[in-house]
This record gives C-alpha cells, sequence and structure tokens, in this order.
C-alpha cells in the first residue's frame, strides 16, 4: 500500500478548543487511489481534522501538507470539500450554483454536473431552498464530485438522508472520484459506507487508535468494521 | 440496489462467488460484455479496487475474459461454465449432508428424508 504517491500527510498536528484538545499530536499519510473511512463517535475531531486540511481552521502545532505543498491557495485547488453543513447561498437557483462553482474552481466540470443533475431529474431553474433535504445534499455532492481533485474531503455525506439517497450518494462517490485521488469520507454510519473503503481510520478524543486495510481489520478481527467500531468505543460513551 | 454482502467473508471473495453465481445461472450470458469497473462496483455499492481485485480472480479461473481495448466479457467456453456449475452443486449437497449430519442424520437418512419431501 505505500507504493503510491504521497498525497497527504500530517506531522505532529494538534489542535485545542479552549481547554479541550480536538486532536492530538496526529501522523497520518495518505496514499493515492485510495478511499478512507474517517471513522469515530461524535467529538472524536473528524471534523477538525477535515476543516484543518480544508484550510478552514489553523492547528496549534504540527502541519499539514498536499502533495508535499502546505495548506493554502494551491492546496485549496486540489482539495475538493463538502461541508457538514450546507455553506450554500440556498436562494441561489441550481444553474446558478453550477455556475459559481464554474467560475471558482477551474477543475470544475459543469458538463459532468449537468449530466449528473439531469439524470435525477432535478429542474436546474429551482432554488435551492425548494428542494427536498434528500436532493439539496445530492446537489451538494454533485458540485463536489464534479471538480478533478487530489483529495476529496467529504464530511458526513450520508448523515441527514434516507437509505435510498445514501445510496445514490454512495454510488455517485464511486462513480465519479478521480482514481489517482484520495476520498476521505467521515461517518460514524460505518455499516452502510464499510464495502467501499480501502482503508479505515478510528479516531477516539482526538488520536489516532486504527489505520489499517479494511480487509486486513475484518480478517483479523474477525468482524465487521461496524463490528470493530462498535467494540473500540463502547467505553467511551460521553 | 446494491448487492448483499454477510461480514464473515471478505468482500472480494463474495463478488467472485456472486458473479460466478450470475454467469453459472446465465443472468451474464456467455460472450457478454462486463460493465467496466467503476460501474460495477457502483452497481454492488463497492469499492473499485475490491471489484478490480474479484474480476482478476474470475479471469484467473477463466469464467471471465478480457481484451486489453474494449474491457472484460463472460467466457465463451460452456464446458467451463458446465464445470463451475458442476461444482457449485457438489458444494450444495456436501453442504446439506453437513448440515443434516449437525443433526444427528446419517446420509442415508438424509437422502432417504429429501425422496420424501421432493416434489
Amino acid at each position: 500500500m505505500e507504493q503510491n504517491p504521497v498525497v497527504f500527510e500530517a506531522k505532529g498536528l494538534s489542535k485545542s478548543f479552549g481547554s479541550k484538545a480536538a486532536l492530538k499530536n496526529i501522523n497520518l499519510t495518505l496514499y493515492r487511489g485510495k478511499i478512507i473511512g474517517l471513522l469515530g463517535p461524535n467529538g472524536s475531531g473528524k471534523t477538525t481534522l477535515i476543516k484543518l486540511t480544508a484550510g478552514l481552521i489553523q492547528p496549534d502545532a504540527g502541519e499539514i501538507r498536499i502533495n508535499g505543498k502546505p495548506i493554502g491557495t494551491e492546496s485549496k485547488l486540489s482539495v475538493a470539500y463538502l461541508p457538514d453543513k450546507s455553506y450554500l447561498n440556498d436562494w441561489m437557483k441550481v444553474r446558478e450554483l453550477v455556475e459559481m462553482f464554474s467560475e471558482f474552481y477551474s477543475n470544475f466540470s459543469a458538463e459532468r454536473a449537468h449530466k449528473l443533475i439531469a439524470d435525477l431529474g432535478i429542474n436546474e431553474e429551482m432554488r435551492l431552498k425548494a428542494l427536498s433535504k434528500g436532493n439539496q445534499e445530492k446537489i451538494q455532492l454533485i458540485l463536489v464530485m464534479s471538480r478533478k481533485a487530489d483529495l476529496y474531503l467529504l464530511d458526513e455525506p450520508i448523515g441527514g438522508v434516507d437509505p435510498a439517497a445514501r445510496e445514490y450518494i454512495i454510488n455517485t462517490i464511486i462513480g465519479n472520484y478521480d482514481e489517482n485521488a484520495v476520498v476521505v469520507i467521515s461517518t460514524h454510519l460505518i455499516s452502510d459506507i464499510e464495502n467501499i473503503l480501502d482503508e479505515a481510520i478510528f479516531l477516539k478524543n482526538g488520536e489516532i487508535s486504527i489505520f489499517d486495510n479494511c480487509d486486513r481489520i475484518r480478517e483479523q478481527s474477525g468482524k465487521s468494521l461496524d463490528g470493530v467500531f462498535r467494540e473500540v468505543f463502547r467505553c467511551s460513551a460521553n | 440496489m446494491g448487492w448483499e454482502f454477510t461480514s464473515d467473508k471478505p468482500i472480494h471473495v463474495q463478488l467472485v462467488n456472486e458473479i460466478s453465481n450470475r454467469i453459472i445461472k446465465g443472468e451474464y450470458a456467455p460472450g457478454m460484455k462486463l460493465p467496466s469497473v467503476r460501474d460495477f462496483a457502483a452497481q454492488a455499492s463497492v469499492n473499485p479496487n475490491t471489484m478490480q481485485r474479484a474480476l482478476s480472480a474470475l479471469e484467473s479461473g477463466g469464467l471471465i475474459f478480457s481484451e486489453r481495448t474494449t474491457g472484460r466479457f463472460v467466457t465463451n467456453n460452456l464446458k467451463l461454465i458446465r464445470k463451475a456449475k458442476e461444482a457449485l452443486a457438489k458444494a450444495n449437497v456436501e453442504n446439506f449432508f453437513s448440515s443434516m449430519a449437525e443433526l444427528g442424520y446419517s446420509n442415508d437418512d438424509a437422502i432417504s428424508m429429501a425422496n420424501e419431501l421432493k416434489r
């Protein structure tokens, strides 16, 4: 698993909010061509790690490099980020959102976005807020997956939607990510997603408790990833 | 719909079994072109690398073959498909005997019960 080029590297990464340490001395290297689950209960540091990588917040110590370069304008072009909460103006029409992404990101394929939206049967003249919650989530995902990025950061992409929408979202991720990229999917809904992961990172109280190939985790434990997750986090109910 | 998987076996092994079964049952007909790895992975809701691994295993077993530029196909070798079918049928019968043995039935008792129940 070490033969591919490194896309993401974190060294000695720490971040606190007030007296609460959200991430403690994280060292992590991710290689091209993998779909990676960032797994942990609420408050384990998943979103903090993603926001640091997207350059939205700054670490207290340590650093992140994307393709060997520190977080900055260049890294932001190679990172496609889907936040856990909507950041789009919901009064905008779907067509306008596609236009905005086209202007904003040189690696955005409007053609792909239009096709995926048409496949869903969504009228692009609709305003985002007029769509169902599930369709809003799908539009956001389509906008992110229509970029040709080196690192896709998907924060809880299947969080608030029904099982049919989950399946659509998972298949859209598989069908559209760049094969040479890294896809990081954060979630606590592991059973829905474990079959599409190459590797899994278990975050526990701001530290990496497991980082391994999923087949190996399953073989060694004799359990599903979901089963391992329940075991690792059983005593940490907060 | 994604395919159903159990947690007791690696996904790539289950993919090999599922695709073999579909070939044996004729759902994937001899000579039929298979979807691309990525589309196939999306259909099954599995990781493309896992699907790739399963397809490579099926290829080395001969049930599918690939042509460099055009993609992957189900074998045209009907004899090979028949062999796979017989192997699967034998495995089913062996499973039957071993689960009957767990209940305390001898093979002969199991066979006579099967005869009573046959339609």
